[in-house]
């Protein structure tokens, strides 16, 4: 959203106040997957290869209509599919796009430890410097969402960028373009919670999924892809975390043991010198007989 | 001189001298040291923002990333060789209870309150086993590490307190580092000549090490 500099702040000739002055906007991104209405198509899994530039790389097939196991380095938006029953025993197909959930807390960035290599855009884009990555998959260890995809090739890791290159011109990422239901929205964070309460809404009016709700995970402060799911109390089904959080041991890592660890390698050596000091080396005379 | 041997006090071991560690145990022991410095260094690298520098220094990150971990298997490799050598040095005698209940006369250098000691002192063999037991746990949870692209993503779980565990056992192991280096440079004089040169004055043998220092000369007192 680069054009949050051109709003009115004054105007020539006009009587009266300004309209829209002090009027405030968020300029955060957001990705809006309604499971309700996807068809499982998989245009935007096409779509994502194209944009980004990567070929079809060979898959697996494991008897349903999903493309491959999980998201790849080279293919960062899966149609994750499931077949099950709804709570009145009716069949369902459940399809989920699974990407990068652009978390406001991301658990890659606090675990990365190469300067510049994973970067947080004030729009929520989490996105990955390959020039930075040192390959060292802490990100893969931080990630609550297995996303982070390792390149044996190129010792990188990558992922769905959310488009950050089309969104800092102005368009929408590749994956929405190609959305032929519309169940992809995208849009300020704000605006996509409000499309998605309302369709939330109109599902428990008008359908028997009295269990439908939106899924923003607050353990990891919210994400900047949100999803309208049939059944909140099934986030399973859909191969999502149900509370996912920046894992428990890497806050730890990255917090009190940082910190500790810090504070008591440089106490330790200062501990020793300041021994020195006070008691100094253990001499053997060598002209003495030893005590004893 | 006669039969054409030079004498040098590092080649053989002059009158009052005793040989304290093998060439081969001070060649393993070398190799061993600076793999620990290395995997140290790189490994802090990692470990904190403040000493990412060290990544910098030492070739990048991407290079400190591929060398850390084979580095670790040459220090696994060596202190598995003094293992090997030295576990029967290292088994705990009945003076060590004694030695270690007098911890704080030995930290003050009253030594003529420690009761006498076998090749290693009560202190060196809790350092050894420290730093064995950390290497065990390093390596187990360092190879998990090398290869997390390995691990499906159901069981993901499992690398957050492997890289937990990996960086506390680290940190255990530095600071007995700490003690054992500033102990042989600064606390103990001769001791580096010993790891060096491999010999120890008389004197010093019936000091530090008393009960070595009898069964290796076979003098009493």
């Amino acid at each position: 959203m680069s054009n949050g500099n051109l709003e009115i702040k004054a105007i020539s000739g006009h009587r009266g106040g300004t309209p829209g002055k002090g009027v405030s906007r968020d300029y955060d991104v957001c990705k809006l997957v309604d499971t309700t209405t996807c068809i499982g198509c998989k245009a935007c899994e096409v779509a994502c290869l194209e944009w980004n530039g990567y070929e079809f790389r060979e898959t697996v097939f494991d008897n349903t209509y999903q493309t491959m196991p999980e998201t790849a380095w080279n293919f960062w938006n899966l149609i994750k599919f499931k077949e099950t029953e709804d709570e009145n025993g009716n069949l369902q197909w459940l399809m989920r796009k699974d990407q990068c959930m652009h978390c406001e807390e991301p658990g890659c960035l606090i675990a990365c430890p190469a300067d510049g290599a994973i970067v947080q855009y004030t729009n929520g884009i989490v996105d990955f410097n390959q020039e930075n990555c040192i390959g060292c998959e802490y990100c893969v260890t931080g990630c609550p969402f297995n996303i982070p995809k390792f390149n044996q090739e190129t010792k990188k890791v990558y992922k769905c960028t959310l488009c950050s290159d089309r969104v800092g011109a102005g368009l929408e990422p590749a994956c929405i373009k190609s959305c032929p239901t519309g169940c992809l929205h995208f849009g300020s964070k704000e605006d996509m919670l409000d499309i998605a309460n309302k369709r939330v809404d109109q599902i428990k009016r008008e359908t028997s999924h009295k269990n439908a709700g939106v899924y923003d995970p607050s353990g990891v402060g919210g994400t900047h892809v949100v999803y309208v799911l049939h059944d909140m109390n099934k986030t399973d089904d859909y191969q999502l975390p149900a509370d996912p959080t920046v894992p428990f041991f890497v806050r730890m890592w990255k917090g009190p043991l940082k910190w500790l660890g810090g504070i008591g390698m440089a106490a330790g050596v200062l501990g020793v010198f300041m021994h020195y000091v006070r008691y100094g080396p253990k001499e053997v005379d060598k002209n003495e007989e030893v005590k004893r | 001189m006669s039969g054409g041997v030079i004498a040098r006090p590092t080649t053989s071991t002059p009158e009052d001298q005793i040989q304290r560690y093998t060439y081969k145990e001070r060649v393993y022991h070398w190799i061993n040291a600076i793999a620990f410095t290395y995997l140290l260094l790189t490994g802090l690298a990692l470990f904190t923002p403040f000493l990412w520098w060290l990544a910098s220094v030492l070739g990048g990150g991407g290079t400190i990333r591929y060398w850390h971990p084979w580095v670790g298997l040459v220090y696994v490799v060596t202190i598995f060789w003094m293992y090997s050598k030295w576990k029967s040095d290292m088994k705990a005698i009945p003076a060590d209870k004694q030695w270690s209940k007098n911890l704080k006369a030995y930290v003050e250098n009253h030594d003529e309150q420690m009761p006498p000691q076998s090749r290693f002192n009560a202190g060196q063999k809790q350092f050894w086993w420290v730093m064995f037991y950390c290497t065990l746990i390093l390596l187990i949870t360092g190879i998990i590490m090398w290869f997390p692209e390995r691990i499906p993503g159901s069981e993901h779980w499992i690398l957050p307190i492997t890289v937990f565990i990996h960086s506390t056992t680290a940190l255990v192991a530095i600071a007995a580092f700490i003690i054992h280096v500033y102990m042989s440079i600064w606390v103990t004089p001769g001791s580096m000549k010993a790891m060096i040169e491999g010999n120890v004055s008389a004197n010093w043998a019936r000091t530090h090490h008393r009960l070595w220092y009898e069964k290796i000369t076979g003098r009493k007192g």
